[in-house]
């Protein structure tokens, strides 16, 4: 299938075997990248992906197999290698330095330095880092502090870093985890301006849509093998999916869902019930209340208020105005702890940082915010925790290989599913949950759609932020718009639509 | 979405703040004591902190990546003490070579510090404070606890730390040159960068190509060698080595005027610039302190809440940096 004129420069793989220890997470995958093309890898978390794509750029070396470039085998044992190579990774978490420069952040590894004395040229390098910037659209100054940048503004910085590198390949792992819409948009013409000068670009991703729109090529791997490759306009998401899981997949459509939402019964009464909200700067008369059974979103586009709205019902940041009333009662929390014994819990966007403790066990994550509930005079009942950690792990289908596992051994989906454990040992009313499933595959998402569901038959009001439409028409029984930190509208079951949601969260022209 | 952010403005406000308090020391202590601003007092302060500069500028490289040196005082002993007894019996050796002797027996003990940090992932805490009772263990063996008298100091050493050239001491000169080079390394070295890139996260820094190992490893060299080097001024400064006595506790002093400097204990931030402010800060109090005649228990109490104020004012204003910066939308 390759043009004459792609011949040049094909990257190649075959048989790449790699283990860590265990069972090997890859097994003889044959991959190949021609240049000019976009090719998209898909799979559920664990399927291989990112493994894959750090052997082709020497952060690990493969056990067996070979890689080839226009035939000629190439050794890439460091990334430094591969950089030599032409081949640039872009990693699923920004690996840059928040103390340093956007310009130097570009360079770091190959700062440019004088001909005559091996002096950084700093002069030289902003400038290179302006036109960098400026090719892609960035509107960033080199001499910002990197620390100081969002995520997505981070990720162009990584994007000019590939570039200042004049790669021939650019691999991306998961680019749009954490992106909003518009920036998805930017960076599809990032990637589409890299492809028209030929370099290959691989697009790991787990939204199927951005791999149907940008892709040439899709492989698909599942538990550490390949499934196959196709050229995207010769396959359908469906069987794209089926190849991802392998299995009949329980489409979440709304259709789906609406049957399963009806067995839930009519809602109870008002469990939290927030009034005129506001907080200087972030956001303003925001009314919104959840009955018992009930679950409501909140859309809206990043950046609208949305997080921020939760955080202040939690007790984490500041309101200035307005009242919340839990169960009738009015209240102010003002830590999480308050919230917690309340009978409030809170999902947090950022599990990494925010909800999880990455290399403790699966137990001691769930029971840690009912130490007191596990101990007697100060000393941890290590069986109590582990009969409580065992219920959860069994009644949310969490797969790891025992509870004592740390939780940074599980996919991204399964620790999202530790982590609502960690919330429902504390018998929640009000679950708030940000971004349920960011960042999580797609057998995982369905798995933990049906467990937000079943957790509203059992009487828990849901509260549910997420920027993912499909998600919230699916589960929600009304939905509320955020636009620029208040609330643009309502919408019930019936009446949400992807239109509809995103004429809200846009505002009334839609170009935004 | 703003242009232009200021990047360094924490650190600037910081230096800023540090020279503030600095001339506001000089000014108080010049009005209450009139012996303050002589001549005089200003090359003795200069003198006392040559040994802290140098050392200081090799902490601070150590420091920015995300490690720490507490074998400093220990290798100045251990250097002061071998090239003192060296100079009993061969008191003809040379400044140059006398110099380069400390230097060398620095770049031993940095090296083994270097290695088990670098290579063998021993927490550079724990790896330091081994090498500090190690060193100062070996301090005593060799010395069999004896001190290196003052005549067995040579002359042509002892006038390293006496006025020479225009007035000034060679020592100062030395400690000057030494933090000036250091400085144009971290700021225009590929090295001195990397060591920030190091400090500032590590595991990027090995993903962008950078040998984290080595990197770390040529922060202990440096350290280790002006440490060594600051062993033999000592002797120079003082005509004595005590076992006992020579670097103990230094260390303290060097991550303190690091640490007020503005250099951060994680690593990644901070430089040359801000922990000259910090020793010379370190240097005056202490200085003022005398003049004015309060004990020397009290300084060292004064020394220590310095530095807390230090660090509590940098966490603050970081938080004020930060919180400043957030609530934009993309």
């Amino acid at each position: 299938m390759a043009q004459d004129a792609r011949r040049q420069g094909i990257l190649k793989a075959r048989g790449l075997t790699k283990a860590f220890g265990g069972p090997p997470v890859l097994r003889e995958v044959d991959f190949e990248l021609f240049p000019g093309e976009v090719h998209a890898v898909v799979g559920e978390n664990g399927a291989g992906k990112s493994t894959l794509l750090k052997l082709l750029t020497g952060v690990h070396e493969p056990d067996a197999g070979e890689i080839a470039i226009d035939g000629a085998p190439v050794a890439i044992p460091s990334p430094a290698a591969a950089q030599a190579l032409g081949i640039a990774h872009i990693f699923q978490e920004p690996t840059l330095f928040p103390d340093l420069s956007v310009a130097e952040n570009i360079f770091v590894g190959r700062l440019p330095v004088g001909e005559r004395f091996p002096v950084v040229r700093w002069r030289a390098m902003r400038q290179e880092a302006r036109a960098l910037l400026d090719s892609i659209g960035a509107r960033l100054s080199p001499e910002a502090l990197v620390g100081t940048l969002s995520v997505a503004e981070q990720q162009l910085v990584e994007i000019a870093a590939a570039l200042s590198q004049k790669a021939r390949y650019v691999l991306m792992d998961e680019p749009t985890a954490s992106l909003t819409p518009r920036e998805v948009e930017r960076l599809f013409r990032i990637i589409r301006d890299l492809k028209d000068r030929g370099a290959g670009i691989v697009f790991v991703n787990h939204r199927l849509e951005e791999v149907f729109a940008i892709a040439d090529r899709v492989t698909v791997l599942r538990d550490g093998g390949k499934v196959g490759t196709w050229t995207v306009g010769e396959v359908s998401r469906d069987e794209v999916i089926r190849a991802m899981v392998g299995r009949e997949l329980a489409r979440w459509a709304k259709q789906e869902m609406d049957a399963e939402r009806r067995r839930g019964g009519p809602a109870g009464e008002v469990l939290l019930e927030v009034e005129n909200l506001g907080a200087r700067g972030r956001f303003a008369g925001v009314s919104l209340h959840v009955r018992r059974g009930e679950i409501v979103a909140l859309a809206g586009l990043v950046g609208a208020g949305r997080s921020e709205v939760a955080q202040a019902i939690f007790g984490i940041e500041r309101f200035h105005t307005g009242t919340i009333r839990f169960k009738g009662k009015p209240v102010a929390f003002r830590s999480p702890r308050e919230a917690l014994a309340a009978g409030i819990a809170y999902l947090p966007e950022d599990r990494q940082h925010q909800g999880l403790i990455l290399p403790f066990p699966v137990s001691g994550n769930i029971t840690l915010s009912i130490l007191g509930e596990i101990s007697r005079s100060g000393w941890l009942l290590r069986r109590k925790e582990q009969a409580m950690a065992k219920e959860q792990v069994e009644r949310l289908g969490v797969r790891t290989p025992g509870i004592s596992t740390p939780v940074q051994h599980l996919s991204g989906g399964n620790q999202q599913k530790v982590l609502v454990g960690k919330l429902l040992v504390t018998r929640p009313e009000v679950l708030i949950l940000d971004e349920p499933t960011r960042g999580v595959d797609v057998g995982a998402k369905a798995e933990i759609h049906r467990l937000i569901v079943e957790l509203a038959r059992q009487g828990i009001g849901v509260l549910m932020i997420s920027s993912d439409l499909s998600e919230v028409l699916a589960l929600a029984d009304r939905v509320l718009v955020m636009r620029d930190g208040r609330l643009a509208g309502e919408l019930d079951r019936a009446q949400a639509t992807e239109e509809a949601v995103m004429r809200l969260a846009v505002g009334g022209a839609a170009s935004a | 979405m703003p242009e232009a952010r200021p990047g360094s403005s924490v650190a600037r406000a910081r230096d800023l703040g540090l020279g503030i308090a600095l001339a506001a020391l000089v000014v108080f202590s010049s009005l209450t004591a009139p012996q303050f601003a002589t001549a005089g007092n200003l090359q003795r302060i200069m003198l006392d902190i040559s040994l802290l500069l140098m050392v200081a500028a090799g902490q601070t490289m150590v420091m920015l990546t995300r490690n720490i040196d507490l074998s400093v005082g220990s290798i100045l002993g251990l250097s002061g003490i071998i090239v003192g007894f060296y100079l009993k019996d061969n008191p003809e050796t040379g400044v140059l070579a006398i110099l380069s002797a400390g230097v060398v027996i620095g770049l031993v003990l940095g090296l083994v510090n270097g290695v088990l940090v670098a290579w063998g992932r021993v927490p550079a805490v724990i790896a330091t404070l081994g090498t500090l009772t190690v060193y100062r263990g070996l301090v005593f063996i060799l010395s069999g606890g004896q001190q290196v008298n003052p005549q067995d100091i040579p002359r042509h050493l002892v006038a390293v730390a006496r006025p020479g050239v225009l007035g000034v001491p060679l020592m100062v000169l030395l400690a000057v040159a030494v933090t000036a080079a250091a400085g144009l390394f971290l700021r225009y070295g590929r090295t001195g960068r990397a060591m920030y890139a190091v400090g500032s996260n590590p595991a990027a820094a090995r993903l962008r190509g950078i040998d984290a190992d080595r990197v770390i490893l040529i922060a202990y060299l440096v350290t280790g060698a002006l440490s060594g080097l600051a062993g033999v001024l000592y002797a120079a400064r003082f005509a004595t080595v005590n076992p006992a006595s020579a670097g103990t506790g230094f260390e303290l002093q060097v991550i303190a005027a690091t640490v007020i400097g503005g250099t951060s204990v994680l690593g990644g931030r901070g430089g040359i610039g801000g922990t000259a402010l910090g020793a010379l800060f370190l240097g005056t109090v202490a200085n003022a302190l005398a003049v004015a005649g309060v004990s020397g228990f009290w300084q060292r109490a004064v020394e220590g809440f310095i530095i807390v104020v230090a660090v509590v004012l940098d966490a603050a204003v970081r938080r004020a940096a930060l919180t400043g910066g957030r609530g934009r939308d993309v």
